[in-house]
């Protein structure tokens, strides 16, 4: 028996019994895009999620309400998410740093450079 | 340049002409809330909706400004015969096809109307008009992008896109039906005219659809479905003011 469902989106869907949950088929569903969202001109942009779409000029004017609407933006970049290359989580130890290397770790410097400027404040006071 | 009453009468003409337009449009568009053909373009169609009555408050709010009771009892207590809309704006969605090709035609008339308001002399619509520069922009790239890509889309899709625009052809010259003090207003720098207005429009639309392969009916040869501006409408928009109202007249006094 076909599922009839208040909401036409469902209806449309043909769903019966025996449709298995999630199984998609090509075309029913259309790729999706990956959102980059510019606050403030300069700055980088920020991924803020992704969208469903046909083509890239679709999936920009989707992104812009969705996550645009309430947010002041200057600039989006919408990407093909299947054009996005991944590193794969079993090889995240590639990312691991040995303790040995501190020193590679920028911290230090950081810091050092916000108390001579410190430093210098006061004693110009 | 000292606005005389006949200068005051068509500024109120014109705002409630917009306003009507806005409400009844941003209504009907609202209606495909929870129905739109993917959840992300049932987002931004209702948003724009959303959008269309924050711009019809504005205007009725300088109608209140103007001496006109306010926004609330304007917009909910009226009936049809007493609405300025335009015909094209009460027709029901009908199909998607149908709700794209109104959006596209109204969108571009509302954002060359606000361009032409942007430098009126009525300073209070001047600063309306500007603040929805950006919004009305948006709206009329989502219904430019829709456009192109349907005509793109294959023969069926192409076919219906086709079908509505002649469908909504009419209707859309309708908007700009003359009012009763086009003169004046052209004369007091208050707005440019109707007739400049269609022309401009023409002048957008025309190119557009050409560009993406459409057919374009001959203005000549279209009967414009004008009386909506002088309170002659179709059966369609009373239905949609009872439903509109509908909460509103069980307490119209009740606090928001």
């Amino acid at each position: 028996m076909k599922i009839n469902s208040l909401d036409p989106r469902i209806s449309r869907a043909e769903l019966d019994d025996e449709s298995k949950i999630g199984e998609l088929h090509g075309n029913e569903h259309f790729q999706t895009y990956e959102v980059f969202q510019q606050i403030k001109r300069g700055t980088h942009h920020q991924h803020v999620g992704n969208v469903h779409a046909p083509n890239a000029e679709m999936a920009m004017l989707f992104a812009k309400e969705q996550y645009c609407r309430r947010g002041a933006a200057v600039n989006l970049w919408v990407v093909k998410t299947a054009d996005v290359f991944v590193t794969e989580y079993q090889d995240a130890d590639i990312f691991e740093t040995t303790e040995d290397k501190l020193y590679r770790d920028p911290n230090s410097y950081k810091v050092m450079d916000r108390i001579n400027a410190f430093k210098a404040r006061t004693n110009n006071a | 340049m000292e606005f005389t009453e006949r200068h005051v009468e068509g500024l109120k003409e014109l705002l409630y002409k917009m306003a009507d337009d806005l409400l009844i449009i941003g209504h009907r568009n609202s209606e495909w809330t929870g129905l739109g053909p993917m959840l992300e373009e049932d987002i931004a169609f209702s948003s724009m909706a959303q959008d269309k009555i924050g711009q019809s408050l504005a205007l009725f709010e300088l109608l209140h400004e103007l001496g006109e009771s306010d926004p609330d009892t304007v917009a909910f207590t009226r009936n049809a015969p007493q609405f300025h809309c335009s015909q094209l704006v009460e027709l029901p969605i009908g199909e998607y096809d149908f709700s794209m090709v109104r959006h596209f035609f109204f969108d571009h008339a509302e954002a060359i109307r606000f361009g032409m308001l942007s430098e009126t002399v009525f300073e209070p619509l001047a600063m309306v008009a500007k603040k929805f520069k950006g919004e009305i922009k948006y709206h009329t790239m989502h219904a430019d992008i829709f456009m192109q890509k349907l005509a793109a889309g294959g023969e069926e899709s192409f076919g219906r896109m086709q079908q509505a625009i002649n469908e909504n052809f009419g209707l859309a010259l309708g908007m700009f039906e003359p009012g009763d003090f086009e003169a004046e207003l052209i004369e007091a720098g208050i707005f440019g005219g109707e007739a400049e207005l269609q022309q401009r429009w023409l002048d957008k639309v025309v190119p557009l659809l050409t560009s993406y392969g459409y057919m374009v009916p001959s203005v000549d040869a279209v009967e414009p479905a004008f009386g909506g501006r002088k309170g002659v409408h179709t059966p369609h928009l009373q239905p949609l003011l009872d439903e509109m109202t509908e909460v509103f007249s069980i307490d119209p006094g009740a606090d928001w």
